[in-house]
């Protein structure tokens, strides 16, 4: 409780200028709806507004799953084989240096403008290129001489893998993730943006945004954020079990 | 038997390049089984590189090294090594058990020995009450004895230590000393050890192997005759003192050469 005070303080505080800012100043709706008003919106627009967060919310997921899942897989032979490593990963790096979220538009056209494969596609592209750097650097960033002390034993190269270079990069996977979870739900939301289906948070903003219904496209902002935060506290709840002894997460 | 046997051992590093490194120059030695033998010299005169060459983490430039009459590389795929390095070098996401099990795990020891093992030698290092905390919960003195328990923990013929008490303080740099030396009479292992102290290595060894620098040579070594078991009443001994002086007058003569 102490820990979460002040934040809820800081929360409910900001809430509070906005509402008084937004009366004092008579700032129009269209500009920025008070606090209450989107509030208003939210409760009349529940349902639909549950119904687009979700399908976004399960899009972004399974995009994230599936590209974070593949740059493990292409990591671990990266890692692995010098070869695919050495070709691999300037690739990598030159690709998480450009606008991924503009394939947006071509997916429409690869997988047909309603399938959600072309979101989960956008989505998996965007999150695979930092998950699989950071990755990479984790699985290579192995202690020289916790190295040399598996040499030592004769162990195996695969065993080498799996008993020093994949727990070593646990903690670089995670800080991966936990920027790939936030950027997941960004490409789902920017790829709808782009036409599909009415029932998605993407779609509900800009069709409401284009009636002037301001207090409804707020109400699915603060939806997204809302989905955005469980998606990085589900990464953190992973993380908390998966690598209980790193020094990010541990209590003494 | 002979345990381990350096002849003629020259070791170069990036040699024919700029960076060229004469790190050994004409190494003979010889370690009897259940020898405990010291390396000890200033910093750069290639005790550790011994170490890592007895150990088959490089292999020398010229000569031929032996291990229970092996190649390095077969008697380390026999497993004959023990390693024991400056830092404790636990797996930090293994708790202490599963740190000591490790070797065991990768030699693929069945589940129930390893874990009599395990708590054996926690037992032999006093530790067994800490078999389930990870490492970051213990001291770096309690840590250095997980790493030399799991260095022991599958038996190996010869143990390999690189100043493996570096880090500590002078008390606990002590009691390590005696620990080691108790189980060390116990299991009878081999032991090739570097160090720096001088009492240290004076305390510890049958014999004491001292080398001087630029490049790395084996100037001297000197008998330890302490009687065993050694105990604190050993460092009082007058021979203590007469040993330490005539390693200290060894390693003298090494600075004036």
């Amino acid at each position: 409780m102490r820990r979460w005070g002040p934040a809820a303080v800081l929360f409910a505080g900001g809430l509070a200028v906005w509402e008084a800012a937004v009366r004092i100043f008579n700032i129009k709706g269209f500009i920025l709806p008070a606090p209450t008003a989107i509030a208003a919106a939210f409760e009349a627009e529940a349902s639909d507004l549950f119904e687009a967060g979700w399908s976004t919310f399960t899009t972004a997921l399974a995009g994230l799953a599936a590209g974070s899942a593949a740059a493990v897989l292409v990591s671990l032979a990266a890692a692995r084989w010098r070869f695919i490593r050495d070709g691999a990963v300037p690739f990598a790096v030159a690709a998480n240096s450009t606008p991924i979220i503009v394939l947006a538009p071509i997916a429409n056209s690869w997988f047909g403008i309603l399938s959600p494969a072309g979101s989960i596609f956008v989505v998996a592209v965007l999150v695979f290129f930092p998950v699989m750097i950071n990755m990479v650097r984790g699985l290579l960033s192995a202690d020289a001489s916790q190295m040399e002390l598996l040499d030592s034993y004769a162990a195996r190269r695969g065993t080498v893998l799996r008993k020093l270079q994949l727990p070593t990069s646990g903690p670089y996977l995670f800080s991966a993730m936990k920027v790939a979870a936030a950027l997941s739900l960004i490409g789902a939301i920017v790829k709808e943006f782009f036409g599909g289906p009415q029932a998605r948070l993407g779609q509900y903003i800009t069709t409401k945004a284009g009636l002037l219904q301001f207090e409804e496209a707020w109400a699915a902002i603060a939806l997204a954020s809302a989905f955005g935060m469980a998606l990085y506290l589900l990464v953190v709840w992973i993380e908390r079990r998966a690598i209980p002894w790193h020094i990010s997460v541990r209590r003494a | 038997m002979t345990a381990v046997r350096l002849s003629g051992v020259d070791m170069v590093f990036n040699p024919g390049t700029g960076q060229e490194v004469k790190a050994l120059a004409g190494i003979d030695l010889a370690v009897g089984q259940g020898e405990f033998v010291s390396l000890i010299g200033p910093s750069g005169c290639g005790k550790s590189t011994m170490l890592r060459l007895i150990g088959d983490l490089i292999s020398p430039t010229v000569g031929a090294v032996a291990v229970n009459g092996k190649t390095p590389s077969a008697a380390r795929i026999d497993r004959d090594y023990g390693m024991v390095f400056q830092s404790a070098t636990l797996l930090e996401w293994r708790k202490i058990r599963a740190n000591v099990e490790l070797p065991l795990e990768i030699m693929e020891t069945d589940k129930g020995e390893r874990r009599e093992r395990a708590e054996a030698m926690l037992e032999l290092v006093g530790l067994a009450d800490f078999a389930d905390h990870y490492p970051w919960q213990l001291s770096g003195g309690m840590q250095q004895r997980v790493s030399i328990a799991r260095a022991l923990a599958f038996e190996p013929s010869i143990l390999l230590m690189d100043e493996p008490f570096g880090a500590l303080d002078e008390m606990t740099r002590e009691r390590m000393q005696a620990e080691l030396l108790r189980i060390w009479s116990e299991t009878r292992t081999t032991v090739v050890f570097v160090t720096h102290s001088i009492p240290e290595a004076v305390f510890l060894s049958n014999r004491v192997v001292i080398m001087s620098p630029r490049p790395g040579r084996i100037t001297r070594a000197v008998d330890i005759d302490l009687p065993q078991p050694r105990n604190r009443e050993t460092r009082e001994d007058q021979r203590f003192f007469e040993l330490l002086t005539s390693v200290r007058d060894g390693l003298r003569a090494v600075e004036d050469m």
